[in-house]
């Protein structure tokens, strides 16, 4: 398996948390993606044990897991950033800019779009739409939504959240 | 959250919007601070309440005053307490928070004058923005479940799939096949076991109707789906929801633990003999999946590839099975027809295209938001008199309609009457709704490779026209938007476009040209300039534009030439700066850094501007 790890993640604690995400879910095929889904929440990546240890369970091989983790953008094989800012680049976001958004964004954080930050607080990513067309342009932090960005914006977020942080 | 207190009749209601637009602008906390500042004036008898989205999201948040249908729009937390004093006896309407109309300028204080709103009509989220979606009572009381139940106690399978035929409704998913023709193949389909799902995978860039109307209205969706699977006969039934919609995915479990609890899902629904279990299912990230057989193996738990059809989901679907696939608005219109009868809802809309559509009017529009129009209303009425023009009067070079695998249709095509074989034939597709206004600065090529970049992005690859011809197609749009296009390009998309049409598995491939093809048919003009002036005259292709400093209102000032991370602006202090043409990167900082007032920096494309090579003295 080509699969980058650093060991982000002690290997105790993998199991400990998969034992409590199996409970939830019967050992059959169409819960795959599920439990995916919940192991890419806890560990903000598909740690390389847990990609085995979920094959084991569901009964499949390990080339399947591995499959269906590639083909979903959602599934990280390397860790990822505590915090998720995407950046819309739905329709309405390209024509009112987007792009500007974007590049202010691998600016301040000095990474590019796909990439996270070395200290693991940031990932940055983009995003087909998140459907708040009419707020173009928009970008997300895990859940929030921010309305109608302009690069100004970008620098005054991060900065308040990284005093929020101190 | 007050509850409605029947011993303690409230005089107003306030109602805030909790959809994600509104809740970006904070509308959660809002809703806060308005039952805080009524508790602290102590008027424990306005009702304070949410409800999901209103469609006005550039407007948020919004803020609806009953009994009297005063609209509020872009309301913070620091407008509760006069809001609520506002409410007191002798109290006046805030008049700085009403609508401001972007035409006329003039304040418009109630919800049914503002123009947005009065030339609607709204079927598919007639809850939408009017009930507490969190709250199954809400719904039962503007007359939900009423259909379901009908349906149960009166009519047969076959009567129900006569009816939803004879309304005439089409797929709101995109492609239009008929609603009651689908359920009618796969009831006619023998099996022990039938699946029902609902497409909530709004994958199209531009578009969030189907995300509204979870949020705002759930159960609809789950009534519509119930009925559906009483129709076809299914037992158990899957809403497929992308996971960048967090807030959908949670009312619509909550929708359907209440649903189960009042009986309307489950075992033995309403007493009948029918019984229908819902789950929801989370997408991942992948665009395909919204094709009705990728979304399928993405459920089974398989990588979201789709698959030849026939057989049809009707004959053999999820896990073998006999399946049915409507898309959210689809379904969402199913409890109303019952309800209202099918003659009723046929008298709505064009000969065949009946009812209405919910479109997302979005990009360089002054009024963007969701809206619900009857079929056959002309693209002109939507554009100017629902969405208000163009904002700062710019002219209107092309509206996209249907997503990546829709089209750009130009000026001459706005009397068409929206319709799904109206926007067929003129290239576009109603597909799922999304319209994209596009004014003069939005060039047509960047356009196109825009959507074929996603299109490219999101092919799942396994049709080889689809991987690899929408590659070639983008490469060669990227050449043309560096400036490095030849004549012979144009006859190559074309060709491209046809063989990927036809050499596709799913829509996605079959429809991934669709953007390309209708620029080339309604904007060659454009093309060519790209091609052969090397000019965009949008302006936006970085690498056809020129910067020149114009020594008649330089004054020297030394901000562009600081700013300029290639160092090509040559100048020092009271002398005329001069760009370096050669070196330039043309980043535009430049541009956007030079003060307004000095205005000295003119962008221009396929053209040269006459100006000094050397620094000058300021005249």
């Amino acid at each position: 398996m080509i699969v980058t790890d650093n060991n982000a993640v002690a290997d105790g604690e993998i199991q400990e948390k998969l034992k409590e995400i199996f409970s939830r879910h019967a050992a059959e095929r169409q819960e795959l993606i599920p439990v995916l889904q919940e192991t890419q929440k806890a560990f903000h990546y598909l740690p390389e044990t847990a990609v085995k240890a979920i094959a084991e369970y569901l009964h499949l091989p390990v080339s399947a897991v591995y499959g269906v983790s590639t083909f979903y953008t959602r599934f990280k094989l390397k860790p990822e950033g505590k915090k998720i800012i995407r950046v819309c680049r739905g329709t309405a976001c390209h024509v009112r800019g987007a792009g500007k958004v974007l590049a202010e964004l691998e600016k301040v954080l000095g990474i590019k779009a796909g990439e996270t930050t070395p200290d693991l607080e940031y990932t940055l990513e983009t995003v087909a739409c998140i459907g708040a067309c009419a707020l173009a342009p928009t970008i997300t932090i895990d859940d929030e939504v921010f309305a109608k960005m302009t690069p100004r914006k970008v620098t005054e977020i991060l900065s308040e959240r990284a005093q929020l942080n101190q | 959250m007050n509850e409605p207190n029947s011993t303690n009749n409230p005089q107003h209601t306030v109602l805030v919007c909790q959809g994600t637009g509104c809740v970006s602008g904070k509308s959660t906390e809002l809703t806060d601070a308005l039952t805080k500042a009524a508790a602290a004036q102590g008027l424990g008898n306005i009702h304070i309440d949410f409800t999901g989205c209103h469609g006005f999201c550039e407007q948020g948040p919004v803020v609806i005053i009953q009994p009297d249908d005063i609209f509020y729009t872009h309301v913070s937390i620091k407008d509760a307490p006069e809001i609520i004093a506002s409410l007191l006896p002798g109290g006046k309407p805030l008049e700085r928070l009403f609508y401001a109309d972007p035409v006329t300028g003039r304040t418009v204080p109630h919800y049914k004058d503002i123009k947005f709103y009065n030339m609607q009509q709204r079927l598919i989220l007639r809850n939408c923005g009017h009930i507490n979606p969190e709250r199954i009572e809400d719904y039962t009381a503007a007359g939900g479940y009423e259909a379901l139940k009908k349906v149960l106690k009166t009519m047969t399978p076959e009567q129900v799939i006569a009816e939803v035929k004879k309304s005439g409704l089409r797929g709101r998913g995109g492609a239009g096949f008929s609603t009651g023709l689908k359920w009618e193949l796969c009831r006619n389909v023998k099996g022990d076991q039938k699946y029902m799902i609902c497409n909530a995978d709004e994958g199209d860039p531009g578009a969030f109707m189907d995300r509204s109307t979870m949020e705002g209205d759930p159960h609809s969706v789950l009534e519509g789906l119930a009925i559906a699977a009483y129709a076809i006969g299914a037992s158990e039934g899957f809403i497929y929801i992308r996971e960048e919609y967090p807030l959908a995915v949670k009312r619509v479990r909550l929708a359907i633990q209440q649903a189960e609890k009042a009986g309307y899902l489950g075992k033995n629904i309403l007493g009948s003999d029918f019984s229908f279990i819902v789950h929801v299912k989370e997408g991942a990230g992948a665009f395909v999946c919204g094709e009705e057989t990728a979304m399928m193996a993405s459920i089974e738990g398989r990588r979201g590839f789709p698959r030849t059809r026939p057989p049809y989901p009707a004959q053999s679907g999820l896990w073998g099975k006999p399946t049915t696939i409507n898309n959210v608005k689809s379904l969402a219109s199913i409890p109303i027809i019952i309800t209202r009868g099918a003659d009723w809802y046929a008298a709505i809309g064009t000969g065949k295209s009946k009812g209405t559509a919910v479109f997302a009017l979005t990009g360089n529009i002054a009024n963007s938001g969701l809206i619900e129009v009857p079929m056959g209303i002309k693209l002109r009425n939507i554009i100017y008199d629902i969405g208000g023009g163009i904002p700062e009067g710019k002219k209107f070079r092309a509206v996209q309609i249907g997503g990546p695998s829709g089209g750009c249709l130009p000026e001459s095509a706005l009397d068409l009457p929206v319709d799904f074989d109206a926007l067929q034939a003129a290239g576009a597709i109603m597909g799922s709704g999304g319209m994209v206004i596009m004014d003069e600065h939005t060039c047509m090529v960047d356009v196109a490779r825009y959507f074929l970049s996603f299109t490219q992005a999101e092919s799942c690859g396994k049709c080889v026209p689809c991987r690899v011809g929408t590659l070639q197609m983008l490469e060669i749009l990227r050449r043309i938007c560096a400036g490095k296009g030849t004549p012979e390009d144009i006859p190559a998309l074309q060709k491209l476009g046809e063989q990927i049409k036809a050499g596709s598995l799913c829509a996605l491939g079959q429809t991934a040209p669709n953007p390309v093809l209708t620029t080339l048919r309604y904007f060659m003009d454009e093309y060519k300039a790209h091609i052969e002036e090397k000019k965009c005259s949008a302006l936006v292709c970085p690498d056809l534009l020129s910067y020149y400093i114009l020594p008649d209102k330089c004054q020297g000032c030394g901000i562009c030439a600081r700013e300029c991370p290639a160092n090509c602006i040559s100048g020092a202090k009271r002398l005329v700066h001069v760009v370096d043409q050669d070196k330039c990167v043309k980043c535009g900082n430049c541009f956007n850094v030079c003060p307004e007032r000095f205005n000295a920096i003119a962008k221009v494309s396929g053209e040269k501007v006459d100006v000094p090579k050397e620094p000058t003295p300021i005249r």
